[in-house]
């Protein structure tokens, strides 16, 4: 496809996605004095146009119509539950829902912004100290990244500047300073603002957590408790809960996104090139396939180019970065057989179920208000937090209030109690009841890497461009089940102490595979892990190719297994880690940035 | 299969969409025929019924949103990945048939008045509410078949787009008055809940208002 295409005059770096990952490391190589074409599929997108209030609150083209997401019918996936089935097209959106358009995901995501525990980090090490070896279950491929929490440390404070992210902390430099989460790790600094409001069904959490023996904290948040200014000059406006959050671009200028927080100033930048509707078909190797010389794209008129660059940083998103090595041959695709290669090797994603408690009919729940990264949460039952030993299980859950504001039509669709027909009067009924009187709690737990579970290309379906879909082979485990089950039978503690009329504690079940039709999340991970073994991971610590030196890859593809918190403020922090050592040692010396 | 042309466009298409001005009364669809009409209009109504908790779909004009919804593309499988080739296979890995939402009404409504007149002699439209809620709930089920469409498949499309209806904003053709927000007490477009959110419990006191600003 490369011989005809047009060649374009050559760059310093290409970058492949504008959303968080690509945004942050646009703006880090073109301060470093690179120039940089960033390629988005998707079209342009500002918060101007996108979140021009009112027609931006508009929940049946944002969430039903998902207008600021990705088009499935030029490219998706294929899904399996084991690789005896053969997968099948995800045809329409459901269980997640991947971004496209300049910002990407970020212009319209919830923002809860977490800092990843440290024990996560090295987990198979902290669970082979604490319970041998022989804790592990069979076919669990658990492994550590290769990076430790005091090493991002400067990364996570500078990505939370960035955010300007709302949050109350425990520990800075090593002295208790605030009522933040107790389990999390210390700080270097405080949160650039103070933690947002409670909402009602928040604050009911946060005292009935805490009566039944619990450490609730306020959930950091990328939507501005105050106004702020970030260290690029960006401006951001007080999040006002408007409750039209998560699937939106914000009008008020509050919720973190690249699109206000970095694009502003970058679209200035002289050496920064933003190309919109450019669909990156592969990336080019030199003839032994040590070295990226540029990336092949369809551009807005349908013809395919070539941009030649010194180096490629993937920033398409988790499974989009998995996918691209596949075609580019980056990396030794995984077989799950023998369990070698590392392309597609421990794809993860989030195992997190929604349970209800229903109050006194006195009481309002008013749940159309909220903010999207708000909340109340407590951690005793995340990470290594507590004593796994006699639960015989491998990975946690924050338990969380998280009230990013819930709509007409989703409450409509999510209707009353279990055992309410779907329509009709007594639906009716059952469902007005619900929204006004009742509140949600997430137990947001980890998923566990599988053998069994992984990424490769399908043998059958292609793309609008005639490129192989990825294939996703994925189902839940009886660990993580079993994980599921035991802290959401901790929600019913606390529906207790709330008072609760009635109570739905939704658990998973054993032998009910992954359903591709209910929204989940859209927090899928691994793929293309990061780690200090070239034998189990695609990226080394620095999230660079072990086989390509110039392709560095960001993403929630580099998580070796899932984590308890969403994603996204580990992105950010290990694109600020990767950014700072290319620029500091590669962009020097390129080469291996570890051996 | 799609070319490779107009990647930008998607995405921003919908916003400029003539369905978005809304068409005066009284209605007269575009997409149903007149048959097709008379059948949305009464299964809405059994979906959605006029009670004391609030409107029914009709006076909601349910029926009205989902025509007009039927000139957009998303009833054209725009938005859905509906590239060959298309094999079934278990519920939880999701719809695989070849149909977009125009398909799945004009063959599903054509499936449930067929069912009507063998089970009862008469559409179903011109049934007693008891028969027509037995019918919905046979699709519902997946106890009809239509040819190579499972009857839940044109239910679930059906009454998915009658809760967008009552629910969405009246830009869109439903929710008319407000009604179907005002039932549930949702406040629409007020999207500013600064001196709000920490009045705990409390009965917010604003009425719903809509994109355009109608209130009530
Ligand atoms: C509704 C929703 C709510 C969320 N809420 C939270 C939250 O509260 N907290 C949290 O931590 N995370 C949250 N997430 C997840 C979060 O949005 C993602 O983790 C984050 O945006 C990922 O950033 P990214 O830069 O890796 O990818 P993206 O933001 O997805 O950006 C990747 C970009 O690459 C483009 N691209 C892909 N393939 C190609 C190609 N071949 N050529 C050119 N361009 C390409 C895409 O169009 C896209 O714009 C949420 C996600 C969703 C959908
Ligand atoms: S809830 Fe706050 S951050 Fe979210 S869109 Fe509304 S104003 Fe913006």
């Amino acid at each position: 496809m490369s011989d005809d295409a047009r060649r374009l005059k050559p760059v310093d770096v290409v970058i492949v996605g504008g959303g968080w990952a690509g945004s942050i490391m646009a703006k880090e190589m073109t301060e470093a004095g690179r120039s940089v074409v960033m390629l988005e599929r998707g079209p342009d997108r500002s918060t101007a146009s996108e979140g021009a209030y009112p027609a931006s609150i508009d929940e049946l083209e944002a969430n039903f119509r998902y207008k600021l997401f990705q088009d499935l019918s030029k490219n998706t996936v294929t899904i399996r539950n084991n690789s005896q089935q053969t997968a099948l097209p995800y045809r329409r959106m459901a269980a997640f829902l991947p971004g496209e358009g300049v910002g990407g995901a970020g212009l319209h995501w919830s923002g809860v912004h977490f800092r990843i525990p440290p024990d996560d980090l090295r987990m198979r090490s902290r669970v082979i100290e604490k319970y041998g070896a022989g804790f592990i279950p069979e076919g669990m491929n658990l492994q550590d990244y290769g990076v430790t929490y005091e090493e991002l440390e400067p990364f996570f404070d500078k990505a939370e500047k960035v955010f300007g992210t709302s949050g109350e902390p425990y520990m800075i430099n090593g002295k208790v300073v605030g009522k933040g989460n107790v389990f999390s790790p210390s700080r270097s600094d405080h949160f650039p603002l103070p933690a947002l409001k409670d909402v009602y069904t928040a604050h009911l959490f946060r005292k009935a957590a805490e009566e039944a023996g619990f450490h609730p904290y306020s959930l950091p948040a990328a939507n501005a408790s105050r106004q702020y200014v970030n260290p690029y000059g960006a401006q951001m406006g007080p999040c006002n809960f408007c409750g039209y959050c998560s699937g939106y671009a914000c009008y008020m200028y509050s919720k973190a996104s690249p699109n206000v927080n970095i694009l502003p100033v970058l679209r200035q930048h002289p050496l920064f090139d933003l190309r919109a509707g450019c669909h990156v078909l592969k990336v080019e190797l030199d003839a032994d396939g040590r070295r990226a010389t540029g990336v092949t794209y369809t551009d807005p008129d349908g013809k395919v180019v070539t941009q030649p660059a010194e180096m490629v940083i993937l920033t398409a998103f988790q499974f989009h970065n998995v996918r691209l090595m596949l075609l580019s041959g980056i990396g030794r695709p995984y077989d799950p057989v023998r369990n070698e290669g590392v392309v597609g090797r421990n794809f993860v994603y989030q195992n997190v179920t929604t349970s209800t408690v229903w109050l006194d009919r006195g009481v309002e729940t008013n749940q159309y208000i909220g903010a999207g990264g708000g909340g109340v949460a407590f951690d005793d039952f995340n990470s290594e937090n507590f004593d796994h030993g006699p639960l015989g299980f491998v990975g946690g859950s924050p338990v969380w209030v998280n009230q990013a504001g819930v709509r007409a039509i989703a409450a409509a669709h999510s209707g009353g109690p279990p055992g309410t027909p779907r329509w009709g009067s007594a639906w009716k009924a059952g469902m007005i009841d619900t929204y006004r009187h009742s509140l949600r709690i997430d137990a947001h737990g980890s998923n566990m890497a599988y053998r069994d579970v992984y990424l490769d290309l399908d043998p059958t379906w292609k793309d609008a461009y005639g490129q192989p879909l990825l294939r996703m082979t994925f189902d839940w485990k009886d660990n993580d089940i079993r994980m599921n089950r035991y802290v959401v039978d901790r929600i019913g503690d606390v529906a207790k102490a709330m008072g609760a009329r009635r109570v739905n504690l939704t658990k998973r079940e054993f032998g009910r595979p992954f359903d591709t039709r209910q929204y989940q999340t859209t927090h899928l991970g691994g793929g293309a892990v990061m780690g200090s073994d070239p034998g189990t991971s695609a990226l080394n610590r620095y999230l660079q190719s072990w086989d390509v030196h110039n392709v560095f890859v960001i993403g929630a593809n580099a998580f070796p297994q899932g984590t308890g918190y969403n994603p996204t403020g580990m992105v950010a922090a290990l694109a600020y880690w990767a950014a700072h050592h290319i620029r500091t040692t590669y962009l020097a010396s390129p080469g291996p940035l570890a051996g | 299969m799609r070319g490779l042309a107009g990647i930008a466009a998607c995405g921003t298409s919908l916003a400029s969409h003539p369905a978005r001005s809304r068409p005066p009364a009284p209605y007269v669809p575009r997409f149903f025929t007149s048959a097709e009409w008379a059948f949305l209009i009464a299964a809405c109504d059994r979906l959605i019924p006029a009670d004391e908790n609030g409107p029914g779909a009709r006076a909601l004009d349910v029926p009205r949103f989902i025509d007009m919804q039927m000139d957009t593309p998303y009833a054209f499988g725009a938005q859905w990945y509906m590239l060959a080739p298309f094999v079934q296979g278990p519920d939880n890995l999701g719809y695989q048939l070849p149909y977009a939402p125009r398909d799945l009404y004009r063959r599903g409504i054509a499936g449930m008045n067929a069912h009507a007149a063998t089970r009862h002699g008469r559409p179903f439209a011109d049934l007693a509410p008891a028969l027509q809620d037995d019918l919905l709930r046979g699709a519902e089920n997946n106890r009809l078949v239509f040819g190579d469409i499972p009857s839940s498949v044109f239910f679930d499309q059906l009454l998915a787009n009658v809760m967008e209806g009552a629910f969405s904003d009246p830009v869109h053709g439903g929710n008319t008055g407000l009604g179907g927000w005002t039932m549930l007490g949702f406040p629409g477009a007020r999207a500013d809940f600064m001196d709000w959110v920490d009045r705990y419990g409390a009965h917010y006191p604003l009425g719903s208002v809509s994109i355009s600003g109608e209130t009530a």
